[in-house]
Order: structure tokens, then sequence, then C-alpha cells
């Protein structure tokens, strides 16, 4: 066989299954965003995806019992119910009036998360006026 | 002070553009006072940014709640250490440490070449300070760490700052971000002498050269940096996970992949002249891939825990990465004749061909992790839907990568260079073939049935032993020859081709680290509300919360748990995980206690109080051969310090070169 040949298909079947696997994975693991008013819309057809929202922990609204924690998602004013029975704990982050990532799926009318990423709260830039607390004064930057 | 340091920012973004322009007139025009010139101000930018750090650095320590960045990232109960830090804390101060780290190795560069490479060191020179102008214009316009707090027209003063985040108050974190930056920013010197060669028409390998050591030790920081990450994530996130390719994580792997390909491939050209642009299309990668993982970082363009919130910079990002990547393609578009192959590959199971594959298969792996990081991007342009996808696809996709990669690790250094004979292929690999099927038998026997840590600890013990038998059959013939014991002999042949021997240790640290992730299949937890008093199991440990405790000190207020760990009714350990709120940012942080062992660790968080019955929760874990992960960061440290250390015999390739006519007659001619 012609060398040139030989590199070809060695590199065709390393490339090839790669990009099988590639390709296989994602329809397994991909999931959509949405938001809250969306999920809501979709009725049941919600159930068939894994899927991604974004939103703020209600305050008050945590409550953990055993190995589960569920609290009340909100966005744009839409609420939405969420039990969390994943394995890794939940982010330090994740407190009242956090800002969450939450994946997982639809179920009959609580939603089911496996993951939930809460916003690192310290690597915010400080928001003029209300970071520094105590001190009712707004400030701002000044050059 | 704060108008000095402003200052000092600004005058150095003015020298650096003067730098610049000098050093390409200077190069361009063969001017050697505006090259020298241009060299000396790059020194001179080295002292303005010096004092701007130094200027920062004071506020820090001396909490001046004057400074913006000073009340919004430090406090003032924190331990000196940890203001200190919190110069990376945010935004503008990680800013000014790659502004100080990129003129730092500029100064270097500069002082250590001022008498070679005349030809190159003005496009050298010019390379750093592009990229320098491009950093200082962050931290002298929108991005500056010297704005003041002010009310209506007069600068104020805050009663405390808001602190470091809590999360990063630990250990590894204080020298992540610097070890990570020395990595990251250190791949423009090899990347500037390529340019600089390009563009001058070097004859011959010279930048190669020049650079292998900047090659090496930036390649070690990345390695360093990437598991310092890996440990912190560990350590304090709680469940003991060290890698869940969270963008952030993915794209500092990514410049790791193609350095690491780019310190392999680079041999090809030393010793054959292949791969000319291969080599250049790679370190160019790497370097803006590293200027790409800073910008995603802090775009916010994908969604991550760790990013920097969205900011306005990510444009300047943007313009500078294209400028950067298009001028560099154009070069090598203009220099191909420069850049033509000197020999061809001649069969597919040889040393070249597994150097081939070997790039190959990393660069997948790049672009692999490079597609589903960016893949809520891609698919939202295409499809109009934002998809993401998770762990479980890098996974799949990285894992087998992962395995193929290590499987080269062994079989490569054994090929000949040109072609292996199927003899010699039977002579090096029957041994450690059976070796590997020897490990993965015994393994079944024992009830192992995962067939990707089956093949991990297969593979292990294949490579461990090509790598062993390299040094035993070499150590062996110095020891006849000499008559000196094997141990002595083993350092003296390691001394005699350091790069060789150290390469092959480093790859040994590889191993080690592999074995620490197979571990990962084997990883056990549970989650329990418990009461005071009660104990719970997790595989042969009983665990026992014998007590709650509560307390205090300056920076944060605690809740612990006092676990007694028993096993088989022996005493084992007592943990304390612990619960804190940290004064300042009133953030409640999980301090886990995990107990360190070769074989296992056991690992307890000490999650919540249950809201109905006021219990505390308890997660626990077991995490077989983490630390194998941890030892393996010494054994690579170890290759990449011999790595560094000159070889005794001085390398000769075999290389033929014909050597100029005129050479031979000056020759006769004395």
């Amino acid at each position: 066989m012609h060398r040139t040949l030989k590199f070809g298909l060695v590199g065709t079947v390393i490339i090839g299954t790669l990009a099988w696997l590639a390709i296989g994975g994602t329809t397994e693991s991909a999931s959509y965003y949405k938001t809250v008013a969306e999920i809501q819309n979709l009725g049941p057809q919600a159930k068939d995806k894994k899927l991604r929202v974004g939103g703020y922990v209600e305050a008050g609204s945590i409550s953990r019992n055993g190995d589960q924690v569920e609290f009340t998602l909100l966005e744009e004013g839409r609420k939405m119910r969420v039990r969390y029975t994943g394995n890794e704990p939940l982010p330090d982050t994740f407190k009242d009036g956090s800002q969450a990532l939450i994946d997982g799926r639809m179920g009959e009318d609580v939603f089911h998360a496996t993951k939930i990423a809460a916003k690192c709260a310290s690597k915010y830039e400080a928001k003029p006026g209300e970071s520094y607390k105590g001190n009712a004064a707004s400030y701002t930057k000044k050059s | 002070m704060e108008n000095i340091g402003a200052l000092a920012l600004i005058l150095a973004f003015c020298l650096a553009i003067y730098s610049f322009a000098a050093s390409i007139i200077g190069g361009w025009k063969k001017k050697a006072f505006l090259i020298v010139s241009g060299e000396r101000a790059v020194i001179a930018v080295f002292a303005l940014i010096t004092l701007a750090v130094v200027i920062l650095l004071n506020a820090l320590v001396t909490s001046d709640f004057r400074y913006a960045y000073v009340a919004a990232h430090s406090n003032r109960d924190m331990p000196v250490y940890y203001k200190l830090s919190s110069w990376w804390g945010g935004q503008e101060g990680s800013l000014l440490l790659w502004n100080f780290v990129l003129i730092c190795y500029g100064l270097v560069v500069v002082l250590q070449n001022r008498r070679k490479h005349r030809q190159i060191m003005p496009w050298v020179v010019a390379s750093l300070m592009g990229t320098q102008i491009f950093f200082l214009i962050l931290n002298v316009f929108p991005a500056s760490p010297f704005e003041m707090l002010a009310q209506g027209r007069n600068i104020v003063e805050v009663q405390d700052g808001n602190g470091l985040n809590p999360l990063l108050q630990y250990w590894t974190m204080l020298i992540h971000p610097p070890i990570l930056y020395m990595g990251y920013v250190g791949f423009i010197v090899p990347f500037a002498f390529a340019l600089g060669s390009l563009i001058t028409r070097q004859p011959g390998e010279a930048w190669i050269h020049t650079t292998r050591r900047w090659a090496i030790v930036t390649w070690f920081f990345q390695s360093t940096g990437i598991l310092l990450g890996a440990g912190w994530s560990y350590a304090v996130l709680g469940w003991g996970g060290y890698w869940v390719w969270d963008p952030v994580e993915n794209v500092s792997f990514l410049p790791w992949l193609t350095s690491t390909a780019f310190l392999h491939s680079v041999m090809m050209q030393e010793k054959k002249g292949m791969m000319k642009v291969w080599n250049i299309v790679l370190v160019a990668a790497t370097f803006f891939l590293c200027i790409f993982g800073t910008f995603m970082t802090r775009s916010g363009i994908v969604a991550s825990v760790h990013a920097f919130a969205t900011s306005n910079i990510g444009n300047y990002f943007l313009v500078f990465l294209t400028l950067g990547i298009a001028f560099t393609i154009y070069m090598i578009l203009g220099r191909l004749d420069y850049l033509k192959s000197e020999s061809e590959l001649e069969s597919v199971v040889s040393r070249e061909s597994s150097f081939l594959f070997n790039n190959l298969v990393l660069l997948a792996c790049c672009f692999a992790t490079l597609w589903g990081t960016l893949f809520p991007v891609i698919s939202e342009a295409i499809s109009g839907e934002r998809v993401s996808v998770d762990a479980p696809w890098f996974n799949r996709i990285n894992i087998p990568i992962g395995l193929f990669l290590l499987f080269l690790t062994g079989v490569g250094p054994l090929l000949a260079w040109r072609r292996a004979s199927t003899e010699s292929i039977k002579r090096n690999f029957l041994l450690p073939f059976l070796a590997m099927l020897a490990i993965m038998a015994v393994l079944v026997v024992l009830g192992v049935q995962h067939v990707y840590a089956l093949t991990t600890f297969g593979l292990c013990a294949f490579v461990s032993w090509t790598i062993g038998a390299e040094f035993w059959k070499g150590a062996g013939s110095i020891a006849r020859k000499e008559s000196i014991g094997m141990l002595p002999a083993m350092v003296a042949l390691t001394h005699r081709n350091t790069r060789r021997y150290g390469g092959y240790i480093i790859h040994m640290a590889i191993v080690v680290m592999f074995i620490g992730f197979a571990g990962a299949a084997f990883n056990r937890d549970i989650t329990v509300e418990v009461a005071e008093g009660k104990s719970f199991q997790l595989g042969k440990y009983d665990l026992k919360v014998s007590k709650v405790d509560m307390g205090q000190n300056e920076n944060y207020v605690y809740q612990n748990a006092i676990i007694d760990v028993s096993v088989g009714g022996q005493h084992f350990t007592t943990l304390k995980p612990e619960r804190r709120i940290y004064s300042k940012s009133e953030q409640p942080v999980g301090a886990v206690a995990i107990h360190r062992r070769l074989n296992e660790d056991l690992y307890v968080n000490f999650a919540a109080i249950s809201s109905e019955a006021q219990k505390p929760i308890i997660q626990a874990y077991v995490f077989p051969l983490v630390t194998w992960i941890w030892a393996g960061w010494w054994v690579l440290f170890a290759g990449s310090i011999i790595c560094l250390i000159p070889s005794k015999v001085k390398m000769s390739y075999a290389k033929t070169e014909v050597l100029g006519v005129a050479g031979a007659h000056a020759k006769v001619a004395k």
C-alpha cells in the first residue's frame, strides 16, 4: 500500500471514531436552555428533554430534609418548584436570593434538578451603591 | 500615591508603544540605535509597572479603602497573605498581574539576548511589546486598579471592604493564579522568537534551540497551575470533584494540549527538519489560546461558575485576537518556501509517525474540548436554540483519547526513527504487553469490572515497564563498561541525555496521575441526616457524629461536627468538617475534612442543618487513589528539573547537512 494512503487511513480511523463518539454523545447529553415561562408553555413536551434553567432562588423558600433539598426558582415573575436530589453538595454560593443555573428534567409539577450551579457571589464586580453594607450613601467610582 | 500609580501605568503604556515602534522601524531599516533604545524602553516599562504593583500592594496591605479595588476585594481582618493575594482576586488586579508577569518575561528576554540573535531580537521585542500594549490598554482605560471611591466630587473612604471571596481563602489559591499566569504568559516567548525568525527568514532552527528551556519551564508552570486548580476544587468545593469540564477549566486545558503537542513535534524539526509549518502553527495556537482563555473567563459568553461577571472588555480581546491571528497566518503563508520540510515520513510504525499520531490526538482533544465549551454559542448560531453539553459528553470523547495517549507514551519512545522492524517490536514490546495482560487478569479476578479502569491500570503497567526497561538497559551497559553499581549508572545515564530521560520521568508522572484518575471509577458516597451521638456507615468506615460545636474568630463564625471514625470497632481517626460564615461577605462556606492516604481518601462534608428536624446533614465520600494525582505532580516536578539540567554529552543529531563549499576552501587556505 502507498504510504500516504496508509497514514490517511489510520488518521481517518482515529478522527472518525472520535467524531462518532462526539456526535453520539451530543444527542444524549445535550441540555436546552429554557426560561421558566417557556417550560410552562411547553406543557407535557417539556418532559422529553434535558433542560437548563436560570433564575433566582426565592428568599426563604429553601427547605432541606434528609438528602433532599427543595426551593422555588424565580424568573421574570414566574415561579417554579425545584427538587434537588443530586449527590454533589449544593455550592456554598447557593442561598436565598442567589442566582442559580439548574440542570435536570421536568417532572409532574416539580422540576427534578440533577445539578445546580450558583453564581460565585464575590466575583461579581461590586455594583456601586449596593455593595458597601451599612452605609446608605451611594458611591460612584472616580478615576 | 494613587495618581502616581495611574501615571506609572500611562507612562508604561506610552513607552511600550515607543518600544514597539522603535523595534519595528529599527529592525526594518537596520538602525541599531533604534533597536537598542527599544530594548531599553522594555527595562523602563518594567520599572514603571513594578512601581504600579508596589503601590497597589501597599494599598491592599494598609487597607486603604479609598481605592475601589481594595474596598471590593479586601477587608481589615483578613490575614496579610490573603490581603496580598487580593491582588489577583478581581478583574483589574489580575490584569495588572498579567502585565507584570509579561514584562518580567520581557525583561529576562532582553537581558539574556542582548548580545545574541541580533537579527531576531527587534521582532521579538515588538511581539512582546505589542501584547504588552494590549494589556496596558485594558489596565489604563476600562479596568484601572487605581479608581477611587467618590461621593460627589470628593474622594471618600469606606469603613471596611467586602473581603476576598471566602472560597479563594485557601492555600493553593494563593499561588494558583500567579503560577497559571506564568505558564500562559510565558508561551509568548517561544511564539515571539518563532515569529521573529519567520519574519527575518533565519536559517536553521535557532528559535527552537533558544526557546527550548522557555517552553519546558512554561509547560511545567501550566501543568502545575492546572493541578493546583484541581487540588483546590477537590479540597474546597465540598464534593471532591477535581475536574468537571467547566468552561473555565477547559480554556486553561486548551493551551496545555497544544503546548504539549509542540514539545513533542518540535523534536521532529530538530532531528529531521520536518513539520516546520506545523510547529509554528502550534506555538501560535498555544499563545492565542492563552489569550482566548483570558478572554473567556472575563467576557461571560459561556455561563460558568468561575467566570468573572459579564464585563465590557470582551470586545478588546476579540480585536486583539483577530489582528494577531490574521498577522500570524499572513506571515506563515508568505514564508511557506522557507518552511519546507527536509525529509518525508517513511513508515506508519516509526518514531516519526508516533509523534504525528500524538499530535493528531492531542489536537483532536483540544478541538473537541473547544467545541464542547463553545457548543452553546455554536448551536445558537446554527439553530437559534442554546444547547449545552455536560461532563459526560467530554468524558465520552476525552477518556478514549487519554487512554490512546497513554498507550503512545509507552510505545513512542521505543520505536526506531524512520522505520521500526517487526523484530525490534517483538523484542521491545513482548514483556510489557505480558505485564499489561497479567495486571488486567489479576484485577478481573479481584472483581474489577469497570472497562476504562481496567484498561487504564493495564496501560499503566505497560508504560511503566517500557520506561523501566529503557533505564535498566541503558544503565546496565554503563554499569558493565565502567564497573559501577546500577544506581550510579542510572544517574550517569540520565545525565548523558537529560532531555530524553527527564522526558521519560515526566511520562512516568503521567502514568502515576492516570492511576489516580482511574480511582474515580470506584468512588462511593452517602448523604445522611443524622442526630448527635448517632452513627452511619460508608464502606468499611463507621462514622459517629459525636458532637456539634460552635465558635468564632475575627474572620468568620463556624459550626463544626466532630466525627469519630472507626474501622471494625478500632478507632481510625477523628474528622471535623466545618461550616463557616465569613463576617464580611456573609457567605456560608463549608470546610471539608479529608483523611488522605495513598489507597483512598475519606472525605466528609458538613452540608447543612436540616430545616425541620434541625439535625446536621453530613455527606461522606470515599475517593480511592486520588492522592496519586497529587503525588504525580512531584514526579512531574522532578522530571522537569532533570530536563533543564544541561546534558553532559553534547547532543549530536543524526542529521546530514551539506556544509558550504566556500567554508571548506577557507579551511584549506589557512
